[in-house]
């Protein structure tokens, strides 16, 4: 169905990587202050 | 069965827009859509997709939108129940190590949490023996992954360059020997920045952060040589200026602290961007609230207003000529990290731990120091087997608040000292960081619907 109302801006399938994710080549995600890494949500997957 | 308990709607200027929370999705809806998924929400009646269709089939008006609704509740995006549970134990490598190759700095920063840099014991340098073992250690217990992350951290890692050179070099070639690539970090004050410092740093380093507050008043308010002589502002500006613009397309951000003398850290973002830096990272001071600079309570509502006013200078200066990078405006909505990436978070105490100058080590930088928290040393590795599991399983899906919450697939649950320090919990967040980081995400989410 086209939507005309909603548009849905994220395709992040979560549930699909408990099969696919956990490769771990990702960067460290240090959340504290000093080290200018606060979210884990603004990283991109290295797969 | 609707769940309802992580389901976030907001206005945001001309949008609105609607996160569900156990999904990570993040809808961007007109004003009818709005309405109705406002009316789902707050009706208690509403609780099944059968009932929905039977409030849908009352209200004409809702008959097009509904049927977008109840296509995302469907999809499991909107309204979903929490199926990512019982999400399996990941194994345990050590993929990055944060090395404080210098507990001294050259600077006295009021607001510094290592207490200038000793992290409340002696100044002391990180022998190039040690270092090196931390290259070893690290290659021998990250299992098959091949990126590693070692981190040049201090104090002031520049005073102690000549180790960490030798770190990187002798990373390379063992990394080479045993198939692996290291990504290196460092983060510096500036004070001690050489020309020569720059090539190297911009030769090898993966990123490299940049000290730095704002405006001249705001940033030598806080940030003081150890004499408190002179402006630090002026001796690293043009340090950093030249770093950058020998950087080329190479990782860094100038980075900057706000605390309750500058509320108004709009200004200082904009300056920083004025001076030439195109990615920015500013963030509140996290120290005792008895401090005089501490952020409170009182100051919440100010400076979540001041987050919005950013958001819209924002994306202003992205559509103009002189567009910048706000670190904390970033958000990766459609190659995001998996789950176990978003459960691990920053990985303290098991992916990811610090090495103190004498080979100790801990779960992360924030904990150097603590004597609680020592899990072994670099020669002999990690000893406390307890604590590594303890902040493993320490996510959000098993910390009640964070469960409920709308953004914890995108927060992760923020930084582990700063729940200890304020609640005596690993798993229990501190109620401004998360106030300033949901209204981060919503600026996030605001400036992608703005510019899709």
């Amino acid at each position: 169905m086209k939507s005309k109302h909603i548009k849905t801006l994220t395709n992040l399938g979560l549930k699909q990587t408990v099969i696919t994710g956990g490769c771990g080549e990702c960067q460290t995600s240090c959340q504290s202050a000093c080290k200018t890494s606060c979210t884990v949500g603004n990283q991109a997957c290295e797969k | 069965m609707l769940d309802k308990s992580c389901v976030h709607y907001f206005i945001q200027n001309d949008k609105h827009l609607v996160v569900d929370g156990n999904s990570a999705a993040v809808h961007v809806v007109d004003e009818l859509a709005y309405e109705l998924i406002k009316s789902i929400d707050e009706n208690d009646n509403l609780h099944s997709i059968d009932k929905l269709r039977g409030f849908i089939n009352k209200n004409p008006k809702f008959a097009e939108v509904g049927d977008e609704v109840l296509e995302l509740i469907e999809a499991n995006l909107l309204f979903s129940e929490n199926l990512l549970t019982d999400i399996p134990r990941q194994e345990s490598v050590v993929k990055a190590l944060c090395l404080n190759v210098a507990h001294d700095c050259d600077l006295r920063c009021k607001y510094c949490f290592a207490s200038t840099g000793d992290f409340g014991g002696a100044r002391g340098l990180m022998p190039l023996e040690i270092a090196k073992e931390a290259v070893d250690f690290l290659i021998v217990n990250s299992g098959n992954r091949k990126q590693l992350d070692i981190d040049f951290f201090g104090g002031e890692p520049l005073l102690n360059w000549d180790v960490v050179k030798e770190t990187v070099y002798y990373g390379l070639e063992q990394g080479a020997l045993h198939g692996k690539t290291f990504r290196f970090t460092i983060t510096t004050n500036g004070i001690g920045l050489k020309p020569e410092m720059d090539d190297f740093i911009n030769e090898h380093m993966y990123n490299v952060v940049l000290s730095l507050d704002g405006r001249k008043e705001i940033n030598d308010k806080v940030r003081q040589t150890v004499n408190n002589h002179g402006s630090v502002y002026e001796v690293v500006v043009p340090k950093f200026q030249r770093l950058v613009e020998k950087r080329g397309d190479k990782s860094y951000f100038v980075r900057g602290t706000f605390t309750s003398y500058n509320l108004d850290f709009t200004e200082d973002v904009l300056h920083l961007s004025d001076l030439g830096f195109k990615e920015i990272s500013v963030e509140p001071v996290v120290t005792d609230p008895s401090e005089p600079y501490a952020i409170k309570e009182e100051h919440l509502t100010e400076v979540l207003a001041e987050y919005d006013r950013l958001a819209d200078i924002y994306l202003e200066r992205l559509k103009s000529s002189k567009p910048f990078n706000f670190y904390h405006f970033n958000v990766e909505l459609t190659n995001g990290p998996c789950i176990y990436k978003r459960l691990l978070g920053c990985g303290a105490g098991h992916e990811y731990l610090a090495v103190a100058p004498n080979g100790d080590l801990y779960p992360c930088h924030q904990f150097v120091g603590d004597e609680e928290f020592k899990l072994g040393t670099i020669g002999q590795g990690v000893l406390n087997e307890d604590l590594p599991n303890e902040f493993k399983d320490n996510h959000v899906l098993n910390s009640e608040i964070c469960n409920k919450c709308w953004a914890k697939f995108y927060c992760s649950g923020g930084c582990k000292k700063n729940n200890l320090e304020y609640a005596g919990k690993l798993t229990t967040p501190n109620e401004l960081y998360c106030s300033t980081e949901k209204k981060r995400l919503e600026c996030s989410f605001y400036i992608k619907a703005s510019l899709c």
